[in-house]
């Protein structure tokens, strides 16, 4: 990143023109990137609520399977899966992409120049999402967890993806010469690890499937990977990008970003196999996996490390900063939920919480606890500045923040618990099976709350971002946060001053 | 680390080639190309392939979603009760799934392991009144109704039809009328009474009932 170095400073005015010229840079990268950046951010929170709403009918129906029962299109089944991609494709991929591509610009200094191809890409992304949930909707699902968009869908994504990719291309290659920093390591390779992944495994499972036996390997290659080598690095760039600029200090250690890099590059993309442990696979293709799993602990500690010595000292920003918190919020749960994989790929582990509640607790620490929130937080930091415009309330930030990191421990909480219950029920022979249902009742409904608090927060947040949009008068006013700044080291968050 | 782009691209892309060979080109090549085998008593081919009818059915399985509360995988006794709840007399194997098409392996457990449902109760009646509505066979389960896979028509002049299904009490069809599934249901059922995956005498079912210490007991 650049920080400029306090020892290469010559004289005064040299550094404040210095310091002049990068802020005209800033600002014709952030207004290249108000068109196309925005369009992707803007999609995906409708494809968050979209997705949010749907879930809470799946949710419901698990504990009142009356719950409206008779339409096809709103079955468990099929609302279950919509709610998966909506939020995997609709909302994480999506602003992803957006901000994936704004940090790009940001860092390589180049403004986005694609704006037609790129204008093109989202709605091609937005269709082909659209196209995929209606066919799940109608009952044209592939049947293959992850990847149930039919196949007429993914036509519109793989164009759309191309052109993505090329935008970054662009950036990286044009980019001003120095350093590159670890958040566009991460970020480039998420945007050649995304597509590889999707379609290698849409080649391999649906247009031209391989034999039954020999696909859920592929399958949970993907499905764990699309988390791991997609969303997860896109996460890790954001942390590493936004963490350092709003506490106004670089990254503690260089040296562990990159073993963080390498290590998640060369271990992550061997996991997967583990979600088959005792299956009908042979021991060494799932003992792989196992040991990836467990070699993750090496990037997640040095990432861990590098996060909370940068914090270190500056925990009262979270006080003010509406992007640190949700940021910090991540941060952290990335680290727990790291370890808590990991573990949960130990054979004698993954037993009791194999194919329960526990696992659909963890998957939602990962996707939402770590990356959603991540991304909340970069949506904060990065409107204003590609709006030239401040969030017209701190109340609605505040109506985001707290039913949401709420919502989610009670999600998290309750069911990982009432899914140690539903393990060991299981595990236990002579328990019938009506009775683990039983148990795992009052957990199921809880989740219902939790995900309601989810919910709510997720409106309070489209709400703000469409007052945002529309209402003209914060123009360039000072920085919504939630309290005073107190710190004098920190820079503001506003748009004149990143 | 200045402007070395196309090395951090080169590294990154080659640590994924890595495990793209080892997860994805491994498996395809190793556990894609089974053939069937003669069964040692009968000579029949197995594991069989689906019927037209059952074929239909696993797509009507596929499209409501039934994979993500059911799985199709029995594990050995081993670490795991499947074999003490009756999900099967032996474990799966690679092999038994070779002709579905679609592997509906599953992740999640909401409800029974679905391996071989046509074994453990086979009787169609029962299916389709579970399919209707669970809570008539099974009080208290969680599992959906897919009464949408039924249609209501009126009785017709030569009484109620053979496939109408026997509903009393407060899920009783209104006066002059029956419920009857559609081809969709009954395609289903057919599917589901075809799931015997561990019935199979193939190569390697000796070696996965040595797994399973009950059954290796029936066994002496
Ligand atoms: C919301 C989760 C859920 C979905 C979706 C679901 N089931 Fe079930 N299923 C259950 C539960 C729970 C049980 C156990 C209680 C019972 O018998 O109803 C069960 C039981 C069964 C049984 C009886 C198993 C046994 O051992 O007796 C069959 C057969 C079955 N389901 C078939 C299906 C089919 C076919 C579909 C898709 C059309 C489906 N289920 C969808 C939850 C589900």
């Amino acid at each position: 990143m650049s920080t400029p170095d306090p020892a290469a400073s010559e004289d005064i005015e040299s550094e404040e023109a210095q310091r002049e010229r990068s802020l005209q840079e800033r600002l014709k990268v952030d207004r290249a990137a108000r068109w196309p950046v925005g369009i992707f951010i803007a999609s995906s929170i409708g494809w968050l609520v979209f997705g949010s709403l749907i879930a809470l009918i799946a949710s419901i129906k698990l504990h009142d399977p009356e719950f409206v029962a008779d339409n096809a299109w709103l079955t468990f089944g099929r609302v279950r899966t919509v709610h998966l991609n909506a939020v995997a494709y609709g909302w994480l991929s999506t602003v992803a992409i957006g901000i994936g591509l704004w940090v790009l610009s940001r860092l390589c200094r180049v403004p986005i120049e694609d704006h037609r191809s790129l204008a093109l890409a989202a709605i091609l992304w937005n269709v082909g999402n659209g196209v995929g949930i209606w066919g799940i909707f109608r009952g044209d699902s592939t049947g293959v967890e992850w990847l149930e968009y039919p196949t007429y869908a993914a036509p519109f994504l793989l164009v759309s993806f191309t052109f993505v990719i090329l935008t970054a291309v662009n950036l990286i290659r044009k980019r001003k010469p120095g350093h590159i920093y670890i958040s566009q390591w991460y970020i480039m390779a998420a945007f050649f690890w995304f597509p590889a992944l999707y379609f290698t495994a849409h080649g391999l499972l649906i247009l031209a499937p391989v034999q039954a036996p020999a696909q859920p390997p592929i399958n949970w290659w993907f499905a764990h990977n699309a988390l791991g080598l997609w969303f997860t690095p896109v996460g890790l760039g954001t942390i590493y990008y936004l963490v350092p600029k709003i506490i106004g200090r670089p990254i503690h250690s260089y040296y562990l970003s990159i073993i963080g890099f390498w290590s998640l590059a060369f271990f992550y993309a061997w996991n997967g196999m583990h979600h088959l442990i005792g299956g009908p696979y042979p021991a060494f293709l799932i003992t792989a996996s196992v040991v990836a799993s467990v070699m993750m602990f090496l990037p997640v500690i040095t990432v861990a490390i590098n996060h909370q010595l940068t914090m270190f000292g500056h925990f009262k920003a979270l006080i003010y900063s509406p992007t640190l918190r949700f940021v910090i919020f991540g941060a952290m749960s990335y680290i727990l939920v790291s370890f808590q994989g990991s573990l949960m790929a130990i054979r004698s582990i993954n037993n009791l919480t194999h194919f329960t509640h526990y696992t659909v607790a963890h998957s939602h620490l990962g996707a939402y606890a770590f990356a959603s929130m991540v991304f909340f937080g970069g949506i904060y930091y990065i409107m204003p500045r590609i709006l030239e415009r401040e969030w017209p309330s701190r109340w609605l930030i505040r109506l985001h923040f707290w039913p949401c990191a709420i919502g989610i421990i009670i999600y998290f909480v309750m069911l990982s618990w009432g899914g140690i219950l539903q393990g060991i029920a299981m595990n236990r022979g002579e328990m019938p099976f009506m009775e683990i249902i039983k148990t795992t009742m009052p957990y199921l409904k809880w989740r219902s709350i939790g995900g309601t608090l989810m919910t709510i927060g997720h409106i309070a947040f489209m709400a703000s971002f469409i007052w945002m949009v529309i209402d003209r008068r914060k123009q360039g006013s000072e920085p919504t946060l939630f309290a005073k700044r107190t710190t004098q080291d920190t820079p503001a968050t506003n748009a004149s001053d990143s | 680390m200045k402007g070395r782009f196309r090395f951090i691209f080169i590294g990154f892309m080659l640590t994924f080639l890595a495990a793209w060979i080892g997860l994805v080109v491994l498996p395809v090549w190793g556990l894609g190309n089974f053939k069937q085998t003669p069964d040692p008593k009968t000579g029949e081919m197995i594991p069989p392939e689906f019927t037209a009818l059952e074929e239909r059915g696993r797509d009507v399985y596929i499209a409501n979603g039934c994979i993500y509360c059911h799985t199709q995988q029995v594990h050995s006794a081993r670490n795991r009760t499947d074999i003490v709840r009756g999900w099967g007399k032996r474990r799966t194997v690679a092999r038994d799934y070779m002709n579905h098409g679609v592997a509906q392996l599953g992740s999640m457990r909401t409800g029974p392991d679905l391996s071989n449902i046509g074994v453990r109760n086979p009787s169609e009646t029962w299916q389709l009144l579970h399919l209707y509505d669970p809570q008539i066979t099974s009080p208290g389960s969680i599992m959906p109704p897919f009464r949408y896979l039924f249609t209501e028509q009126p009785i017709g002049s030569d009484g109620t039809s053979a496939d109408a299904i026997n509903l009393s009490g407060e899920n009783a069809p209104r006066e002059g009328m029956e419920i009857v599934p559609t081809e969709k249901a009954k395609a289903l059922v057919a599917y589901l009474q075809a799931l015997k995956l561990s019935e199979y005498e193939i190569p390697e079912a000796a070696a996965a009932r040595i797994d399973s210490k009950i059954i290796d007991s029936e066994i002496k």
